[in-house]
């Protein structure tokens, strides 16, 4: 047995030796990629805050643009920023949700459902800009709703919606069975045990989707670029009159311009937009903490 | 059914019916923007090849949407788009994949807990800020330094920013198929006496292949729909190149650039802009149709 073993030694040990440093240096290969990846996240973080920082003041966020770097403000994007969350959350809101309820609860196993379904997936996948070009035609144009801050809303809505539907139906469909047959055993009708114990255990789940997903609206550009989202407007929007702008489309028109000051400013712009994101996750986290601390099965 | 449940049914109140048929017409509105997208893309692209061959479009090598004389080749803008995404997935397969493997083979539940979120974060930056750091920091300060004759515009910097961009995708999409594969699989290798690295490329890579298929498909079809990263850091010139360096238009750039302008309504350019919103939508759903075939196929693997 001892000398088995010590005749195959000199064999394996040399090989293994080897494998080993391979694989030794293959997983510092992926821990550079890791890193390399986490890497490029800071140094974007740290650039635009040091270049942006110094220009970050009361006056800026409550001021209006202007031609000159240092009198610019960005009150009219904040407000139709904020303008614009509100009414794209509150469209989708009701949509998303029933959309999810429906094909969780509600919809009979067959070819309709699969198709509703395999098309919410593709429609995830639907380019941004492509969402643009669809709101042009049916808002703008067909609704006669105009270049307005409420097209651009109903846009961003169906833009994000598929993306609230597949969240919200995930949350859904976490809820065990027997919570169902609970609510039905108790006489419940559907749609009473939809409320009654559905909802409130999957409204936590539900809600983060919809918050993640405004987040992800209002940090969208592309879309309101043919929404006719303008450039230099020095007054607060009105939702339903045209001339609105919005915080990633002032920030674009700010890089757009060469001088150094211009970027320094859009950089302070991003700081409050990446701002505006973080409060808005930082919610989505705590609402799921807080509320799901009820919920136990 | 039995007659007992029969009753049942028909005495549904009309208000469960009517919350059924409001629920119904919610989960319908994706299908009707579908049918809309569509319309919307298809009508004014009929008009737009009543007036241009479709021969033209699609073998035009010469693309003039504000310079006559107009032309309305196709090929430059979609050669750039290729380009940029092509370098996209050359930044993002390496990097993506790397990490999917160690967050799904190497690290340990801690370490995943910060870095998956750290990931999100990533995907989460809007893109304008991407291009802002494209033409600020990347373009300047790196790629000019670096890579002699390259502008301040450059598909490369196009190509980099996208691919930082959907790094997390495929990160996250690769470790959700390398975890998916039944630990089974490893365990029977390791007691074969493979190292490590040898259950990695032998078994987990392999195993997961169709699903990172999946990812770097899925990958692919948002970066050529990716806009304002692209509009920003790879400009809005039109030219049918195969360099990197060169500053190029991709259909998207093209599409942000008529809009930004005051483009009649019944011009040929409006029309222009929804014939390659058009060529853009067909391209990203023959993507994403393949990357679901390719995921349905890896889901009967093991099931």
């Amino acid at each position: 047995m001892t000398a088995a073993t010590t005749s195959v030694r000199p064999i394996f040990e040399p090989q293994l030796a080897r494998r080993k440093l391979r694989g030794t240096i293959f997983f510092g290969v992926c821990v550079a990629a890791i890193g390399l990846t986490l890497l490029t996240l800071l140094v974007l973080l740290v650039d635009i805050f040091t270049r942006g920082v110094p220009w970050l003041s009361a006056d800026f966020l409550t001021g209006v643009p202007s031609r000159i770097p240092s009198r610019a403000g960005l009150l009219p994007a904040l407000v139709g920023t904020i303008q614009m969350g509100l009414i794209t959350g509150i469209v989708t809101f009701p949509l998303g949700i029933g959309a999810a309820i429906y094909l969780e609860e509600y919809a009979p196993e067959g070819r309709l459902t699969s198709i509703l379904r395999t098309n919410i997936s593709n429609l995830a996948g639907v380019p941004s800009i492509i969402y643009g070009i669809f709101g042009l035609a049916l808002f703008v144009r067909a609704l006669s709703l105009g270049y307005t801050l409420l097209a651009g809303a109903l846009t961003l809505s169906l833009l994000i919606l598929p993306v609230v539907i597949i969240s919200s139906m995930e949350a859904i469909r976490a809820i065990p069975d027997s919570q169902r047959e609970a609510a039905y055993a108790l006489g419940a009708s559907r749609w009473q045990m939809v409320r009654g114990a559905i909802l409130p255990a999957a409204g936590p789940g539900i809600l983060t989707g919809i918050i993640l997903a405004m987040a992800r609206a209002i940090g969208e550009t592309a879309p309101l670029i043919l929404i006719g989202a303008v450039t230099f407007v020095t007054y607060l929007p009105h939702p339903l009159e045209g001339g609105y702008t919005v915080l990633p489309i002032q920030i674009f028109s700010w890089i757009s311009r060469p001088q150094d000051d211009f970027q320094a400013i859009a950089a302070a712009a991003i700081i409050v937009l990446l701002t505006a994101l973080f409060i808005l996750n930082a919610l989505a986290l705590v609402l799921r903490a807080r509320l799901s601390a009820h919920v136990r099965w | 059914m039995t007659a007992a449940s029969r009753a049942l049914t028909r005495r549904t109140p009309l208000r469960e019916q009517g919350i059924e048929l409001i629920l119904f017409l919610a989960a319908a509105i994706g299908v009707l923007t579908t049918v809309g997208i569509i319309l919307a893309l298809i009508f004014e692209t009929i008009e737009f090849f009543r007036e241009i061959s479709l021969l033209e479009y699609l073998t035009g090598t010469v693309w003039s949407a504000s310079i006559q004389p107009y032309a309305w080749g196709i090929i430059p803008l979609l050669v750039s788009t290729l380009m940029v995404a092509t370098i996209a997935l050359i930044v993002a397969i390496p990097l993506g994949l790397l990490g999917a493997v160690y967050l799904a083979e190497y690290a340990s539940n801690r370490t995943r807990t910060v870095i998956k979120p750290l990931l999100e974060l990533i995907a989460g930056v809007p893109t304008i800020v991407l291009g802002f750091f494209a033409i600020n920091f990347l373009s300047p300060e790196i790629l000019q330094r670096v890579v002699p004759g390259i502008g301040g515009f450059s598909a490369l910097a196009g190509g980099i920013v996208v691919g930082i961009l959907v790094t997390p995708l495929i990160a996250s999409l690769s470790e959700d198929a390398m975890r998916a594969v039944p630990r089974a699989l490893h365990e029977g290798a390791f007691a074969m006496g493979a190292t490590k690295w040898e259950v990695v490329r032998k078994i987990a890579l392999p195993a997961a292949l169709s699903g990172i298929m999946a990812a770097v498909i899925l990958a692919m079809s948002r970066a050529v729909g990716e806009t304002m990263a692209v509009v920003l850091a790879a400009g809005t010139n039109p030219n049918l190149t195969f360099d990197p360096r060169e500053s190029v238009q991709t259909m998207t750039a093209f599409i942000v650039q008529i809009s930004l302008g005051d483009t009649p309504q019944q011009s040929i350019q409006f029309k222009a802009l929804f014939a390659v919103g058009a060529t853009l939508f067909l391209i990203t759903l023959v993507l994403n149709l393949l990357s679901n075939r390719v995921v349905a196929k890896f889901r009967n693997a093991y099931e």
